[in-house]
């Protein structure tokens, strides 16, 4: 009964959220810089909980989520471009997701190849040469991607005048990535994560639940591409470069490892905030980074650790009083 | 012979380029070696060595020599002030926390970089001043020649540090077993603090001869080669002195060949590739040494 | 037919031989012991059999399949599972989805099913859950279930290991150290549990362990391997007395 309850709460929440952004879009309350946020406020949320599989519930650390976001973007952009007009929209968006979703998908096996023979440092350093890799060879592909000048004239179709689409991929993406942790798949990863040698010896096949995890992180990631490329219109690799790739991973740090909710949070909260910080304009970066530094000393400060040790007591001592 | 020459020429460029990065990529691997992370924001010591570099010659007008020695000095101290606010704090949280850490540290130099010296770039010309030399047909560029002896004396003092006085015995131990060396009364904190300085005076040093080779100064300046001297420290194996050496040197001569004879855009993707490949065949790298788990 | 048959098993590390030589043969619903000084080889004998090493010599068979150069998930599957001297659990995780990580190969469903809930997911993970928490009742672990793991005292961690493993319906155990840092009541509750398996499940158990009184208290057989190699087999009775085995103990 517990886990209905949760799941009440949850879509009463989604459908609260949906038709607060709907309410304000309609009557026209927001500021065009705060209608532009709509669609990567959703792109990164989906990009922030399909990089927690990996690093919350796997727990690799990867630094080149954006590559598998890049190759998406760009599958779904020429897709996009190509079907223009030849599809009604209703169709080609959809299958652009799919189809960079796949993609990158393909992408995350080719990757997914050195998980199983590296760890820790040394698997972070090679995803970020991978998205290095992939960065510049879309940068040499200048007759298909229009290299550095970019993929330009890509119909705006994710836009948040589409809201409700985008909105609906996100809860997908969200919702898969929920089911998936609380299923064999996604115990098996978790155990994978927490003990491999045990893993093994309790009859998981570790090296296949790791390429699982890292195939359906990208995939995600890649849908989520194509809804980045239908809101720009224009992609160019600089966009997909390293820096894309952790500040993902920050937000999936920030909302505490292995929490979907922490990671949606964490995502819109940094995704607004160098448009909030807009007024403070040259200090905005530097507001960002400085928070960032005390709030990552602060989760693991004595303070903190007091605080929490204070609540369980008083938790505990309930406890007592009612039995 | 022209193709032999031009050969040369490359190999020299790399090893220019390359000595640069394994002097950063030493930072990097001592700092893991003993304090077990990746230290993100070392990349902008280099970017920090250069600016102050800037400030003391071109805006106090002072000495090169002695314009050099402050900047080291600076770059030393500010690596112990970081380990000590930002990194000690967090000795016993988990990795990826300090990490987050070590990024956010990053951003906030690149930042304050930023807002002292503006996003526009600030031409600053080389401060060293030698003649280049002439062998046979080949030029090498004074510029080339100081990089290679200052990079090598830097090596050579640094293995004679780590391996004959008493403070690099105790660095060792520190990176073998904290716990233990501790127990055995090394001060670890004051050995932490002192890697960090050592490896932070080295960042100085590539700083000042980084930009000494580009000639103009940006916030962002240390992000790339600070990159690079990271894949240069886990290709040699990330935690081994000489493998950060070896490392740096084979990065940036793979990297001039590339960008020589095969494509400047592509150039990066190599050398990336060049590191996925190694390990894929050698998992902690050329030098570093294997971890097996005991059952 | 012998349940586990191991025939001439070997292996070295650049040069050391950790195990030479070793013979076992072990009938079903056996409980058998393996016991020798300290770096005798046996935790290494038993990375042999679960597949974590491989060997360089010697076969191992499983109801006459032969199992070497099998994956370790693979060994689990094919019915032995195994505890680890240095307690491995999954940390992270509670109790109860400990067990349930090994009921993996026993209840199945597609990676679709997991993915969007299906009808069919529910349906599993109901006898998922009843089926864990049937095991956690044998070992009286049922009121932790929502623990983590790392969370059990030590005595109820080492429990839940072999709960864990029998949880993947094995045909043979092998419990290393199963008494190792525990207290004399800890120890005599492990060996009720012990049997209280070996009734309930009918399970071969064959087990390292350092504890005397344990092992001549419950093993039927014992083989003593010594500097990797078999030193001596018998029942309890004939191996504790032979000269042999005394002096690898105690010395001369």
């Amino acid at each position: 009964m517990k886990i209905n309850k949760k799941l009440i709460i949850n879509g009463v929440i989604a459908i609260a959220v949906y038709a607060a952004v709907m309410g304000l879009v309609g009557a026209g309350a927001l500021s065009r810089q705060m209608m532009s946020l709509i669609t990567p406020i959703c792109v990164y949320v989906m990009l922030a909980v399909s990089l927690s599989l990996v690093v919350g519930f796997l727990g690799e650390l990867s630094l080149g989520h954006a590559a598998f976001m890049s190759i998406g973007a760009y599958a779904g952009g020429l897709f996009l471009i190509g079907t223009e007009e030849v599809l009604p929209t209703v169709v080609s968006i959809p299958l652009a997701v799919i189809l960079g979703g796949a993609c990158a998908a393909v992408l995350g096996v080719i990757i997914g190849i050195p998980v199983l023979r590296l760890k820790g440092d040394y698997l972070a350093i090679v995803t970020l040469g991978f998205g290095e890799i992939v960065k510049s060879v879309f940068n040499a592909m200048t007759g298909i991607t229009g290299g550095a000048k970019g993929l330009s004239g890509i119909p705006l179709v994710t836009t948040y005048r589409n809201f409700t689409f985008v909105f609906i991929l996100m809860l997908l993406v969200i919702i898969v990535v929920a089911h998936m942790v609380n299923s064999r798949h996604g115990r098996a990863v978790c155990a994978v994560r927490d003990n491999y040698i045990a893993a093994e010896a309790v009859g998981i096949p570790v090296s296949k639940y790791k390429i699982l995890a890292f195939v359906v992180a990208a995939f995600l990631a890649g849908m989520a591409g194509v809804v980045y490329a239908g809101n720009l219109g224009i992609l160019k690799p600089v966009n997909f470069d390293y820096n894309t790739s952790i500040e993902i991973l920050v937000m999936v740090v920030l909302g505490g490892m292995g929490s979907i909710r922490g990671s949606i949070i964490a995502a819109v909260i940094l995704t607004a905030l160098p448009e909030v910080l807009r007024g403070a304009a040259d200090y905005r970066m530097f507001i960002y980074a400085l928070a960032l530094i005390i709030m990552m000393l602060f989760n693991n400060s004595a303070f903190k650790k007091n605080l929490i040790d204070k609540k369980n007591l008083r938790h505990a001592e309930k406890l007592q009083k009612e039995a | 012979m022209d193709l032999i020459n031009a050969i040369l020429e490359q190999i020299l460029n790399g090893l220019r380029t390359g000595s640069i990065y394994a002097l950063i990529a030493l930072g990097y691997t001592m700092v893991y070696g003993i304090a077990k992370m990746i230290n993100f924001a070392h990349g902008d010591i280099i970017m920090v060595g250069a600016y102050a570099l800037y400030v003391f010659v071109g805006v106090l007008k002072i000495n090169p020599v002695l314009a050099a020695i402050l900047t080291i000095a600076v770059c030393a101290l500010l690596g112990i002030t970081i380990e000590k606010v930002a990194y000690k704090p967090l000795r016993n949280a988990q990795p990826l926390a300090v990490l987050i850490t070590a990024i956010g540290m990053s951003y906030l130099l690149q930042n304050v970089a930023l807002l002292i010296f503006k996003a526009t770039p600030i031409p600053f010309g080389s401060i060293i001043k030698v003649p280049s030399v002439k062998i046979g047909a080949l030029n090498i560029s004074g510029l080339t020649i100081v990089t290679l002896v200052v990079t090598t004396i830097s090596m050579i003092l640094l293995t004679l540090f780590i391996n004959k006085t008493k403070m690099g015995r105790a660095m060792r131990a520190v990176s073998e077993d904290k716990g233990a060396a501790e127990l055995m009364g090394i001060n670890v904190n004051q050995t932490i603090s002192m890697t960090f300085a050592i490896g932070s005076a080295l960042a100085a040093v590539a700083g000042i001869l980084y930009i000494s080779q580009y000639e103009s100064l940006l916030p962002t300046l240390g992000a790339l080669p600070g990159i690079k001297a990271f894949v240069a420290a886990v290709l040699g194996g990330i935690g081994s002195i000489p493998g950060a050496m070896l490392g740096g040197i084979i990065l940036g001569i793979i990297e001039s060949m590339s960008k020589a004879y095969i494509s400047t855009q592509l150039a990066d993707a190599i050398v990336f590739g060049v590191l996925v490949i190694v390990l894929l065949v050698r998992p902690s790298g050329l030098l570093g040494k294997m971890k097996i788990e005991k059952v | 037919m012998a349940l586990l048959e191991v025939k001439n098993l070997g292996i070295s590390f650049g040069g050391l031989k950790a195990v030479e030589n070793l013979n076992m043969k072990i009938e079903k619903g056996a409980l058998v012991g393996l016991i020798g000084p300290n770096g005798a080889g046996k935790t290494t004998a038993f990375n042999l059999l679960t597949g974590v090493y491989l060997p360089t010599s010697g076969s191992i068979l499983l109801e006459g399949k032969n199992i070497v150069g099998k994956k370790p998930a693979e060994i689990c599957q094919a019915g032995i599972a195994r505890t680890f001297q240095n307690i491995r659990l999954f940390s992270k995780m509670t109790v109860i989805d400990n067990v349930k990580v090994a009921l993996h190969n026993h209840f199945k469903y597609g990676l679709v099913s997991s993915l969007i809930h299906t009808p069919g997911y529910f349906k599993k993970e109901q006898e998922i859950q009843e089926r864990a928490e049937e095991i956690l009742k044998i070992f009286e672990l049922e009121s932790y279930q929502d623990t983590l793991a790392s969370n059990l005292p030590y005595g109820k961690q080492r429990k839940l290991e072999i709960a864990r493993a029998l949880a993947t319906d094995p045909k043979l155990l092998l419990l290393d150290e199963p008494a190792a840092g525990m207290n004399p009541n800890e120890t005599a509750e492990l060996m009720e549990t012990i049997e209280l398996i070996r009734e309930k499940f009918g399970i071969t158990i064959l087990l390292i362990e350092h504890d005397m009184k344990l092992v001549a208290g419950i093993c039927e057989y014992i083989y003593v391997l010594n500097f990797g190699t078999e030193l001596a087999n018998g029942t309890p009775q004939e191996v504790l007395n032979d000269p042999q085995v005394v002096k690898a103990y105690l010395g001369e």
